[in-house]
């Protein structure tokens, strides 16, 4: 039988505000050395009071506004009970029913059309300790750094609406370049500072009835998250298909083994007892302050994308890549207001230059290659003083060296060789120590041509004119 | 309201108590009789008045986003039961 999944997905993603959640330790810890980002309010000792962080309540309204969420008239902070070491005081300060926001939508590509994946809510809360599972020499026991504990965490739950692992690929992607945008995280996931947790069942396709599900945690990777799932679903559909049933348990991830593990069955089944935190009064956002923070939004990767194809002309997958990043997007406008055609710009930008960023794990910001060196280089592109292929190299040269086209080409000798009688005294080298191309052009094929070309830009090392070398080669033949 | 064993038990174990089986007994009565006692308050009707989360007058309170001194690591590490490359070390854990 043929299965459909439905798929739930929460996100976590660290806020990148100065200080910590309801203290003012500071937030990045990521150099800090163990428990140095600790005070009496993280560590929950009594007698304390924490307090709002006004930024991480603006940034959360932010991502709210531009995934499309509504906000109840109240807010609340409540506590979340459960224990475990990684928490100091015992429980979470996490919201429960009154969340900041709620009803929103992020819109991914379906093979019926745009499609909307409703989020539930967007919600505030603090982090926990990580801790450290020792095995040595026989013992095994766990280390604890408070350091993470209480920095702001922000909590995007989307309901069961993903119908296909690949919509929950496009949904991370357009959601991590949503709060790059916004400049409420950083979106690494490498170090954390987006996590994900999903939920997944099966149905046979075209059924309107849901199938068990079963969570998936620990997905601290956007590698991790695709490739659980799939594992999920083919475990799913075979355990279905030989008459077995899901159950509904809570797995993790392990990344090293590529396989979902049970973590506990939900017979356990969770008691936060949930009950609302007493030292925070709830929060009441004003039409005015939403409003405010609205003004604030940036020009989002969507509206970006469409403005890219409709003000330059260029296709709606470069325009999506250049959108993956507002500094990239930045970068291609900046090109385009220094050469005529925007097209060449964004072929340049998406295929060479990312190639290259890549590969020297550079970023935009800290391209070598300046707005006015890419619009110059393509201006002796278009000029004829360089060939498309040697274009190439210059590129590349600049991106290493940091020096303008004009430079590179200069000091190089790279300068296109236009000179018809330069490149028919070449044409006659290479038809002398060729006669079996030449042959072979004579008794009519055409591909002994491309060969010769080639042999003529080798002997230039790729300065001759192409169209030149071209239309000497068959005059001569 | 009268408690089951079972419920104490639960509860006992979210504050992770270990009771003795006369304990278990003797806290099901007392647990039931504070819960009866306060099951006085629902003879009230609160149909028309909303729920509330706070009785303080106070909303929006909030601080700006400015980072201070933390605590020493000294003072932080004070009460560990034990401790190591600078952590609290506690025993094993399994996620």
């Amino acid at each position: 039988m043929e299965y459909e999944p439905i798929i739930g997905l929460e996100t976590h993603a660290q806020l990148l505000t100065e200080s910590k959640m309801f203290c003012r330790c500071r937030a990045d810890y990521a150099a800090a050395p163990p428990n140095t980002l600790v005070c009496p309010v993280c560590l929950g000792l009594p007698g304390v009071l924490p307090v709002i962080n006004r930024r991480a309540v603006e940034y959360t309204v932010m991502t709210a506004l531009a995934l499309n969420c509504s906000f109840p008239e109240h807010a609340k902070f409540d506590r979340k009970n459960y224990h475990y070491p990684d928490l100091p005081k015992g429980y979470q300060i996490s919201q429960y029913d009154l969340p900041l926001s709620q009803n929103g939508w992020l819109a991914v590509d379906s093979p019926g059309g745009p499609k909307r994946i409703r989020i539930r809510r967007v919600h505030l809360e603090e982090d926990t300790a990580k801790l450290f599972h020792v095995a040595n020499q026989g013992e095994t026991y766990s280390l604890i750094d408070f350091n993470r504990a209480g920095v702001p965490l922000m909590e995007i739950v989307t309901e069961h609406d993903f119908a296909s692992v690949d919509e929950v690929r496009q949904y991370i992607i357009k959601l991590r370049a949503i709060l790059r945008y916004l400049g409420v995280c950083s979106g690494d996931m490498e170090t954390g500072a987006m996590r994900f947790e999903a939920n997944i069942s099966l149905r046979p396709k075209g059924s309107d009835k849901y199938g068990t599900k079963v969570e998936v945690k620990n997905l601290n990777s956007f590698r991790a998250v695709l490739k659980s799932l799939q594992y999920e679903m083919d475990r799913q559909a075979r355990l279905l298909e030989a008459g077995g049933q899901v159950k509904q348990e809570t797995m993790g991830w392990d990344d090293a083994g590529n396989v979902t593990v049970v973590q506990r069955s939900k017979e356990e089944a969770d008691d936060y007892r949930y009950f609302p935190e007493p030292d925070l009064p709830p929060l009441v956002l004003s039409r005015e302050w939403i409003e405010s923070l609205r003004a604030r939004l940036p020009e989002l990767p969507d509206a970006k994308r469409q403005r890219l194809v409709a003000q330059y002309g260029i296709t709606p997958y470069d325009a999506g890549i250049l959108t993956g990043e507002k500094a990239l997007a930045e970068y291609f406008e900046a090109c385009a207001a220094r050469h005529p055609n925007a097209k060449a710009v964004a072929n340049w930008i998406t295929r060479d230059l990312l190639q290259l960023l890549n590969s020297t794990n550079t970023t935009i910001e800290a391209c070598p290659v300046t707005p006015d060196s890419l619009a110059q280089m393509l201006k002796l592109l278009d000029d004829g003083v360089i060939s498309s292929k040697l274009a190439k190299t210059v590129f590349e040269e600049m991106f290493k060296a940091g020096k303008g086209p004009e430079e590179i080409v200069a000091a190089q000798g790279l300068i296109q060789i236009s000179d018809a009688s330069q490149i028919e005294s070449i044409v006659e080298e290479v038809m002398a120590t060729n006669p079996r191309a030449v042959a072979d052009f004579r008794a009519g094929k055409e591909q002994a041509l491309t060969f010769l070309v080639g042999q003529v830009m080798k002997a230039t090392r790729g300065r001759a004119s192409p169209a030149l070398a071209n239309e000497i080669l068959r005059r001569k033949l | 309201m009268k408690l089951t064993v079972d419920q104490v038990r639960h509860v006992a174990h979210l504050a992770r108590l270990a009771l003795e089986p006369e304990e278990l007994e003797r806290f099901r009565e007392q647990l039931s009789a504070i819960l009866e006692y306060a099951e006085v308050l629902q003879e009230l009707d609160t149909q028309a008045i909303p729920a509330t989360a706070m009785v303080v007058p106070l909303e929006n309170v909030m601080r700006p986003d400015q980072a201070g001194p933390s605590l020493p690591r000294e003072e932080v590490l004070a009460n560990a039961p034990q401790r190591e490359q600078d952590c609290f070390r506690v025993r094993a854990i399994l996620d």
